[in-house]
């Protein structure tokens, strides 16, 4: 339990560390962009948000297939913990692309293919855990957990390609070659930092999680009547 | 009986149970009809408004309706429990399911032919008859795509306290891609389609249709292994 303890606590410290550095290298070291100016340093933390979310709802949809195939309570927690935590990217992400959007282009919001996308994705994954909610029989919860998961996930692509369809704002992405070496370092670090602090988070919930279904299946008799009558309440 | 024999047979079914008690699709056909009035008096009286509107007017309706005719499938399986003695019988839960999605698209169909005429009185648009040939087959591709998701969520949320909330929370997002290939492909048809778009819209439709049928299907039998 105590090695387990310092594993992901080390990489959420390490996350946080990575964070402060690559921020610092975004905010005061690396050149501000010519059209855009100071507004892009944003990018630092919007970028790294954004691969991370995409990559978190991509295990959550794979320790859904592996729930469903094994019914073991660990892929559950490990799903949910997954949805949760690309839930909060994906909302900084919302967050961050609105002040962006307002700096560069003059408006809060634009139905643009990416922004609306993780709009839609953002509605898809709190459907997922709002479902979850309401279910209190714990196997069943982890198998529609499951479902749900799959049933959202393979839309992502679909609504994608839809929102396409109509005319894009959002900028092309830029290529390591296209801007300055500065620029790419800190995006980067930031990159791994967002990633362990994920990692560190999912960890955390799943393990959060298994503690609420173990204390779930703790009997009702065995509550209500301790044996000895001590220090149950 | 083979998978499809019994699929047909719970199709069978349900449109007997429907036929028998019409209060369902009365009713969801009266809610239809009420939206597209409440559409028209958020626009406000402008006729030009209103024509460019309709078809996602239309779409809108077909939506709306559609959560309270899913959500109704499943309940009067739960009334009495008759969804025990269903999964009780020797039936393939694969059938059941396509049984289930069949009767819903084909009930969501019988939509169409009261809400169209409605739309194109209430927005004033011209459709000619192929226009209209158009428009149903374009409604029968929503359709199919709305009751793929929506009968596997009707069936989990059909027992959960809160499933009038549930099931349009988690269908809405999912069927964005058919509610802005319906708009955009029946909006053509009524104003007009310059650019022939209306088949690569229509190929989204189905392509939606495809996944969500294949998907739902593999995924029911889990959904329902202990019991809804």
């Amino acid at each position: 339990m105590t090695r387990q303890f310092k594993w992901d606590s080390g990489i959420g410290l390490l996350g946080l560390l990575l964070l402060f550095v690559g921020s610092y290298i975004g905010l005061f070291v690396a050149p501000s962009e010519r059209y855009m100016g100071e507004v892009q340093r944003i990018m630092y933390v919007h970028v790294p948000c954004a691969w991370n979310a995409m990559l978190v709802y991509m295990l959550a949809f794979i320790f859904a297939i592996i729930s469903l195939w094994t019914h073991r309570p660990k892929w559950d927690a490990a799903t949910t913990a997954a949805a949760e935590v690309g839930i909060v990217l994906n909302s900084l992400l919302l967050v961050q692309g609105s002040i962006w959007a307002r700096a560069t282009w003059g408006v809060w919001w634009d139905w643009d293919v990416r922004l609306t996308t993780s709009l839609i994705m953002l509605l898809l994954f709190a459907g997922v855990l709002a479902l979850r909610s309401f279910v209190h029989d714990a196997s069943r919860r982890a198998t529609w957990t499951a479902i749900a998961t799959i049933v959202a996930f393979v839309d992502v692509p679909l609504v994608y390609f839809c929102v396409r369809w109509w005319r894009s704002l959002h900028q092309v992405q830029s290529t390591p070659d296209t801007v300055a070496p500065m620029m790419v370092v800190p995006l980067r670090i930031n990159a791994f930092a967002i990633l362990f602090i994920a990692i560190w988070m999912m960890t955390q919930r799943a393990r959060l999680e298994l503690d609420r279904r173990r204390q779930d299946q703790v009997s009702e008799p065995e509550r209500l009547a301790p044996i000895g009558g001590s220090n149950n309440a | 009986m083979n998978l499809i024999g019994q699929a047909l047979t719970v199709v069978r079914k349900d449109l007997l149970l429907e036929w028998r008690g019409k209060g369902r699709l009365i009713s969801v056909l009266m809610f239809g009809v009420v939206t597209l009035l409440l559409f028209s008096f958020a626009v406000g009286p402008d006729s030009t408004l209103l024509r460019a509107a309709a078809g996602g007017f239309l779409v809108l309706a077909l939506l709306l309706s559609s959560t309270l005719g899913l959500s109704e499938s499943f309940r009067v399986e739960q009334e009495q429990r008759a969804i025990e003695g269903l999964l009780l019988l020797p039936v393939d839960p694969i059938a059941l399911y396509y049984g289930k999605t069949l009767s819903n698209t084909l009930f969501l169909m019988l939509l169409a032919p009261v809400l169209t005429p409605v739309a194109l009185i209430l927005y004033s648009v011209q459709l000619d008859l192929k226009g209209l040939a158009v428009l149903l087959g374009l409604w029968t591709l929503a359709a199919a795509g709305l009751s793929a998701p929506g009968t596997l969520y009707a069936a989990m949320t059909s027992r959960l306290q809160s499933q009038d909330v549930l099931l349009p929370l988690l269908l809405f997002p999912l069927v964005i891609p058919v509610l802005m290939g319906a708009v955009k492909s029946i909006t053509l048809i009524l104003t007009g389609d310059p650019m022939s778009q209306v088949g690569s819209w229509a190929a989204l439709l189905a392509s939606f249709a495809i996944i969500y049928w294949s998907l739902c299907g593999l995924l029911f039998p889990h959904a329902i292994e202990e019991g809804i």
